[in-house]
């Protein structure tokens, strides 16, 4: 296929889209400011002031549990039980240290329904080589992203899924926009490659990521007529930003995308086997001189064909405002997203240093933050308010969630699908945030991560737990799935002592402490109101001693449930 | 026409002719009217449960038992000088249930003695669970029957609740955390309102504290969405705002704050059927009673927080004229042991009295004193006279006027009813059939009776039960045209004794006292 901006990919495809995507996506506003929903930070409230120093308080279950609930999705038992027995450096390594890639996603969707026959590709087998499914080709799309959500679940105990999902909201692409599904895992395993990598190197292979040179019209960028599409995004969003010190023109823009020109793809792989592969069209590309403003320093890179992007990218990266923008970004998403005088020149500042000097590495940018006295400081605790995919997947993960057959292909396809399309109510559809800055309540300022919260998406959360403790997850009318609230709370140090139970359960799944009042008040849900803990005690031990007996299951069964319903709908559990 | 007499019709002409056909559950709407007929008459049903196991035997003393008393309950006995004696039984209340006798007298309480249950199960929980639900004691069942009652009333809850026709909640509950009770087949069928704190929080826009820092300030957010969120937390406040003044409540009685309130949102017009209050520690295994003065204590305690309550209640319920349409009840998980324990407590056990009370309940004393064996043990309990879903049907039945098979479904088999509520009340639930007469003569009868009526024309049945409510003869089953019938009735197998006559059809139920001779 001769290499042009003319994309293969048909007209129709809106309509099969529409097929698949069931839910619209949603964009959650800031809702109207007004006495009651005041959008900034009451003056009242006290600020962190301890910066980048080395944090040398104790190391205890509260410093644990604090860097596992940013770095992870939800906490389980063992690893808090873990973490806690390590120090502070230990810990930060163990998180910091990459997992393995996971198993590739596979076909796991035929026969599903009656017309999800890959055209293609047989059930079991991988998808990532095959040509376009055409009008089935959204079976794959929805394959990879349940794919993601499958290794969110099952996420070994680092930060690496964590920072795919950081990645992807700051360097979008849209998964159904593009509807190449091996382009887009490309995408994937190319954020998965570079997540604690070289920052210098990930944007590189952003700019030449086929998917990316769609989303962002690479592919159109041409001499003559160039598309600053990407051009634009490169600084405004994924380098530079928009921060007071970014100061960058319109003329930067165009120049940007005038040395991108040329850059496009082959389009041979969409109707063959194969993958798709960036490459540069020398004919197509703008090969006179580009003249930068001011705030670069008026460079100009000369005409120099393919190997002009790699001095646009280190004028813009080397830009002592782009290690500034990236910090930000990172301290937002990992610590506070309000950044304030005092923690832009404690934290941010001496963060960019770090990230300059190692030549924008980004573990040793993470280590310096986690292990710092103001990332433990205990008024970041319960700061951040999770997102549909802490709150769902986390769940999930903490209690064990297990559809009946874990191994069957189409089985999990359907399962993680709804939970997916949940996830899409309640928000945050993944794989395509709603616009290519990301989720809105990672960026937005004042509302910031109080806009996942609205009566709507309350409501949607709350039926999450409800469903999960009482009638099932709906899956299908056939499927629905319960946690095992029993196998979780099997596993609690002493889960035949009601204060231990909760305090624990609490720990796992709130943000914030609770008061001894609210402590006090699930516990009366656990005891059905009954004065004396003992009841729990024996009640619990007499299932212990006899697992198989329904009564007894259901005794404890039926408090638990109760107790956790209550404590899953406090504010708490929404804070992380 | 108007809505409510639409649904009449239409309940009637899709009646199904079986009445007496086996019962299984209905999944069409047929019947769903009733609740809400109900709801627009306004009746209303307030469940106080009493948590921990009321000691029956300390409540409602059977006077004819206290020689036996005296030497099985030594500890917590009450002196008989001080109790409040129930005028035409061998009965009293406990001296700090006062305001339950003068309600009595004027009767509006029922008392039925010796609630309980086959196979008695002694676990608070387990018991507390199969009183919610309505199982039987061997059987797991994790739904409440008020639950069941709406969900079979409203089957598609809560799809596109609220609405324009069902704009309340359809149950309220005070108390932390949902119970069972009000738990549907599927989901929760009630708002829950944490305490009566979080109430006035609702109803004057207080907030919960947060703490002064940048969480803090997240969970308010979160907080006041969740509030925002609550389907029926703007009802619920319109309904408070509409009622300015209250008849005065006890303070520091936790059960009169909640019935307080319940009077308010009744009084604000709220349409909901159904509130569940709660009151805790009747686990009295210790420290019942004062040792130098029976009558003081946790348990005397217990019962004037909830006399006062009530009283207070039904004060104020009449005060804003809706005495007519309010029924309360009280239950609890079981009743204490007939022998009391040195620690001047009592144990769990097993079947205890129950009070229905309102305006429209038929008054006096349903079934006989308990007998207590003067050598009684550890081991010994009191038998049950009524089982406790006799008591739920009959509510359902004479109370929300809800047709038997669907009792029957509700409560998960065919539970004959008790005479609960005064009998022009139960027929105004259906007035197109009040006009049955029943007359049985003569009466005391010894050999033939006759039992004249007026028969709507639909199938029906009669039949003869004992004070337990348990069939004891079947007198007729069928359909007789309308008009004026007259049925013979041959008592001479009966044994001597009081009895009921019960007549039923689809949509009545009528009850004559009868009394048999040697």
């Amino acid at each position: 296929m001769p290499i042009d901006d003319q994309d293969p990919r048909s007209k129709e495809r809106f309509q099969w889209i529409e097929k698949f995507r069931k839910v619209k996506p949603m964009i959650l506003e800031s809702p109207k400011t007004s006495a009651q929903h005041d959008a900034t930070p009451r003056t009242r409230t006290r600020e962190v002031t301890s910066g980048l120093e080395p944090y040398t308080g104790p190391w205890e279950e509260a410093q644990a549990r604090h860097l596992l609930a940013r770095t992870l999705f939800g906490i389980k038992k063992y690893e808090l039980d873990h973490f806690k027995g390590l120090s502070a450096g230990e810990a930060v390594d163990k998180i910091l240290t990459p997992s393995e890639p996971p198993p590739p996603p596979v076909n796991d969707y035929n026969g599903i329904e009656a017309d999800a026959v890959d055209p293609n590709v047989k059930l079991g087998e991988s998808w990532l080589q095959a040509p376009h499914g055409g009008d089935k080709e959204g079976y794959r799309v929805v394959s990879l992203k349940t794919w993601q959500i499958k290794n969110i679940i099952r996420q070994e105990t680092n930060i690496h899924e964590k920072m795919i999902l950081f990645w992807n909201n700051l360097l979008v692409t849209k998964v159904w926009d593009v509807y190449i599904a091996k382009a887009s895992f490309h995408y994937y395993d190319m954020l998965r490659r570079n997540a604690l990598g070289n920052y210098k190197s990930l944007i590189r292979e952003l700019t030449l990521d086929p998917s990316m040179l769609i989303f962002l019209n690479g592919t159109k960028n041409a001499k003559g007529a160039p598309d600053e599409n990407f051009g634009r995004e490169l600084q405004e969003l994924f380098c530079i930003g928009k921060g007071p010190g970014s100061k960058y023109t319109e003329g930067d823009v165009q120049a940007a995308a005038r040395v991108l020109t040329g850059w496009g793809i082959d389009w041979t792989p969409y109707d063959n086997a194969g993958t798709f592969k960036a490459g540069f069209y020398a004919d197509r590309h703008d090969d006179t001189d580009k003249q930068f403003s001011s705030f670069y320093n008026n460079k100009i890179i000369t005409g120099n064909g393919a190997n002009e992007l790699d001095d646009l990218l280190d004028m813009i990266i080397g830009h002592e405002e782009t290690s500034k923008y990236i910090c930000r970004r990172l301290y937002s998403f990992f610590v506070y997203n309000d950044i304030s005088e005092t923690v832009e020149q404690n934290v941010i500042e001496p963060l960019a240093e770090i990230f300059r000097s190692n030549d924008y590495e980004i573990t040793p940018v993470l280590r310096a933050l986690f292990t710092s006295e103001h990332f433990y400081d205990p008024l970041n605790k319960g700061v951040l308010i999770k997102s549909p995919a802490e709150h769902l997947l986390g769940l999930w993960k903490t209690f064990d969630v297990k559809s009946s057959n874990e191994n069957e292909l189409p089985l999990n396809y359907i399962v993680r699908r709804s939970m997916h399309w949940h996830m899409a109510n309640l928000g945050m559809e993944m794989g395509d945030p709603p616009n290519v800055a990301g989720w809105t309540p990672y960026y937005q300022a004042p509302q910031y991560d109080k806009a996942w919260i609205t009566t709507d998406t309350i409501t949607k959360r709350a039926i999450t737990t409800d469903s999960l403790l009482y009638w099932g997850f709906w899956i299908s009318s056939e499927i629905k799935i319960n946690a095992d609230i029993i196998g979780f709370v099997y596993k609690l140090d002493d889960p035949s002592n009601p204060s231990e139970l909760l305090k624990e359960s609490a720990t796992l799944l709130l943000g914030l402490d609770l008061s001894d009042t609210v402590m006090n008040n699930l516990k009366s849900v656990l005891l059905s109101g009954q004065l004396n803990d003992a009841y729990w005690t024996t009640a619990w031990n007499d299932f212990k001693a006899s697992p198989s007996d329904p009564n007894k299951k259901s005794i404890v069964q039926s408090r638990l449930q109760a107790t956790f319903k209550q404590m899953l709908q406090l504010g708490e559990y929404h804070l992380m | 026409m108007k809505r409510r007499t639409f649904l009449h019709r239409a309940s009637h002409a899709l009646a199904a002719p079986a009445v007496m056909g086996s019962f299984g559950f209905t999944s069409s709407r047929r019947f769903s009217s009733f609740l809400r007929a109900q709801a627009e008459s306004g009746k209303v049903l307030v469940l106080i449960y009493l948590q921990g196991g009321n000691d029956g035997l300390n409540t409602v003393i059977p006077l004819d038992q206290l020689s036996a008393l005296n030497l099985v309950r030594p500890h917590v006995i009450l002196p008989e000088n001080k109790l409040l004696p129930i005028s035409g039984t061998e009965l009293a209340f406990h001296p700090a249930l006062d305001g339950f006798s003068t309600l009595y007298k004027e009767g509006k309480l029922k008392i039925i003695q010796s609630v309980g249950y086959p196979e008695q199960n002694y676990s608070h929980f387990r018991s507390t669970d199969i009183w919610m639900s309505g199982s039987d004691s061997d059987q797991l069942v994790s739904s409440g029957w008020p639950g069941r009652y709406l969900n079979h009333e409203y089957p598609d809850y809560p799809e596109g609740f609220p609405n324009a026709t069902d704009p309340d909640p359809l149950s309220i509950e005070i108390g932390y955390g949902s119970s069972m009770l009000f738990q549907g087949p599927a989901t929760s069928m009630s708002m829950v309102l944490k305490d009566p704190t979080s109430f006035h929080e609702l109803i004057d826009n207080v907030e919960e504290e947060s703490p002064d820092t940048y969480a803090g300030d997240k969970l308010k957010h979160i907080r006041l969405t969740a509030r925002q969120s609550q389907l029926y937390g703007e009802v619920v406040k319109q309904a408070a705002n509409k009622v300015t003044s209250q008849q005065h409540y006890p303070d520091n009685n936790e059960l009169a704050q909640q019935l307080k309130i319940v009077a308010r949102l009744i009084s604000g017009g709220l349409k909901t059927p159904l509130y569940m209050v709660r009151l805790g520690g009747f686990d009295t295994h210790a420290a019942q009673v004062m040792a130098s003065d029976h009558t003081l204590g946790e348990h005397a305690s217990l019962l004037a927080d909830l006399d006062n309550a009530v009283k207070a209640f039904m004060n104020d319920i009449e005060f804003m004229g809706l005495g007519d349409n309010v029924l309360g009840m009280t239950f609890s998980e079981f009743g204490r042991r007939i022998i009391s324990n040195a620690s001047l407590g009592t144990d769990h056990g097993a079947a205890a009295p129950l009070f229905v009370f309102g305006n429209q309940v038929e008054k006096g004393v349903l079934g006989t004193n308990p007998v207590i064996p003067a050598a009684a043990t550890f081991k010994d309990n009191l038998p049950w006279q009524f089982d406790f879903r006799q008591v739920y049907g009959s509510v359902l039945e004479q109370w929300f006027g809800m047709q038997l098979q669907d009792r029957a479904s509700v409560l998960m088999s065919d539970f004959s009813t008790l005479p609960i509520i005064g009998e022009d009340v139960i027929t105004a639930v259906r007035p197109d059939v009040e006009q049955s007469r029943l007359k049985v003569y003569p009466n005391p009868v010894a050999e033939m009776a006759t039992i004249d009526f007026i028969s709507s024309g639909a199938p029906m049945k009669i039949e003869a039960i004992d004070m337990l409510g348990r069939p004891v003869g079947h007198i007729f089953s069928g359909v007789l045209a309308h008009g004026n019938q007259s049925l013979q009735w041959n008592t001479r197998e009966l044994p001597a004794g009081n009895y009921y006559v019960l007549m039923q059809s689809e949509s009545t139920r009528r009850t004559v006292g009868v009394v048999k001779l040697n």
